[in-house]
């Protein structure tokens, strides 16, 4: 006898949620680090660093992130360490947000006023006060509605691992679909928890976008 | 034991994964063609209509955004039949990439209508325009230069997204390639190349947009 989808079935689902959850926060710090970097690189002022950064950018903005996980994934069971699937996706994520960070903070200190740096360079300031006392505090202002759009993307790119095999949320509703045979009550929750998880992000975002250009108008 | 990197299953499937490539590009050129229909009636509704219309289409837009491409297409590839619409796998991802790329594109071409200053159609009126005139040349041309870089870049998005197709195993460039990687077990070395044939494709249709924004939508200079 098949199960309806019932409480137990909604449990299994919750769960798969909190995977979900945990895969978003573990790649959006891990892409945050390393995102950093990456923007710091790619306006260093060094011309070939530039170019390698710009061109690491670029292989990531214009390939799939299914494919990106494919080729973590099965790149890292080659080099023969045993890593949990929540690792190994993990990284696949961290990999690919530190590209679109990358690329979303370099724009924000690049919008920075380049007054802001010719000051700091008159007050004698060396490059590592420059930047984390002067110019990142203004850029992560400018840039935070663009990492809000990404984290709501980075949430979304999670359902992903259900492909690779990673138990999250969208894995748990094929799941729960194939035993219950009511795809469309059990996708239908599914995305409502996405839906849940994603849109206050989303108004939190656009409302930041407009008060930012209020500002700016000003 | 080491493992040896072997690139010639890759090389020996290439014509299947051409044809993949064709597929992928024939299913993004569909759901880009269906996602700018959606996307200028979603306007047109928007603007024009009742205040449900309105609500219906704010809705929509605010659920496909916020909601992973992946359970769209696993939702739409159970709903379609019970709806009456029996489709087979590569016409059900056309209708979810139109579907997802629609959304997008309301919000992109409702940003290009709402750039156009009043008092720009008013002055081709005054310089005695027709309304054809009008809105080809003051409303619909710079309205379309203005969202041009959002919207190819948006239709490129589409295009890498369509790989999510493979899981209702939709004919493109992925499920070809889990193909090859079942029949040869060589996954990194499939998933790699594959990849760069996504970067490839990537770049062509970049090159493509440029090249018709140059054609159409370059100021003239004489």
């Amino acid at each position: 006898m098949t199960p309806h989808f019932g409480l137990p079935e909604f449990g299994f689902l919750l769960r798969g949620l909190q995977w979900t959850v945990l895969l978003t926060l573990v790649a959006f710090a891990g892409g945050c680090s390393v995102g950093l970097a990456v923007a710091l690189l790619r306006t260093c002022g060094h011309k070939g660093v530039e170019r390698i950064t710009r061109i690491y950018i670029g292989i990531f903005q214009g390939t799939p992130l299914l494919l990106q996980l494919f080729v973590v994934y099965y790149g890292l069971a080659l080099t023969g360490l045993k890593l949990d699937a929540f690792v190994a996706v993990a990284i696949g994520f961290t990999v690919n947000a530190s590209a679109f960070l990358g690329e979303i903070w370099r724009g924000a200190i690049q919008a920075v006023p380049r007054g802001q740096t010719e000051a700091a360079m008159a007050l004698g300031l060396h490059y590592s006060s420059r930047m984390r006392d002067i110019v990142l505090p203004q850029a992560i202002r400018i840039s935070l509605p663009a990492t809000i759009g990404y984290l709501v993307q980075l949430i979304k790119g999670t359902s992903l691992a259900a492909i690779v095999g990673f138990i999250e949320l969208a894995r748990a509703g094929q799941i729960v679909s194939n035993q219950t045979f009511q795809p469309l009550l059990v996708f239908g929750v599914v995305g409502a928890m996405y839906f849940i998880l994603c849109w206050p992000l989303s108004w939190w975002g656009s409302r930041m976008e407009t008060r930012l250009a209020l500002a700016n108008q000003r | 034991m080491g493992y040896t990197l072997d690139f010639s299953v890759v090389w020996h499937a290439m014509p299947a994964l051409l044809w993949g490539c064709v597929g992928t590009l024939g299913l993004a050129l569909a759901g880009m063609t269906l996602a700018m229909m959606i996307g200028v009636a979603g306007v047109a509704a928007r603007d024009a209509g009742t205040v449900w219309l309105r609500a219906i289409v704010i809705g929509f837009v605010e659920i496909v955004r916020n909601t992973p491409f992946l359970v769209q297409i696993f939702f739409l590839f159970f709903a379609l039949p019970l709806i009456g619409l029996k489709l087979n796998p590569t016409a059900t991802a056309i209708i979810a990439l139109g579907v997802n790329g629609g959304a997008y594109a309301i919000e992109i071409i409702r940003g290009g209508v709402q750039s156009i200053h009043k008092g720009q159609v008013e002055a081709g009126y005054a310089l005695g325009l027709h309304k054809g005139q009008v809105f080809r040349f003051i409303v619909l041309k710079p309205a379309l230069r203005a969202i041009y870089p959002s919207l190819t870049g948006q239709f490129i998005m589409l295009t890498l997204t369509s790989s999510i197709c493979s899981a209702v195993s939709a004919y493109e460039l992925t499920s070809v390639a889990q193909r090859i990687e079942s029949d040869t077990f060589r996954s990194f070395e499939v998933y790699f190349s594959v990849t760069l044939l996504y970067l490839a494709i990537s770049w062509l249709l970049m090159l493509g947009f440029a090249v018709v924004s140059h054609r159409f939508f370059s100021y003239p200079t004489r």
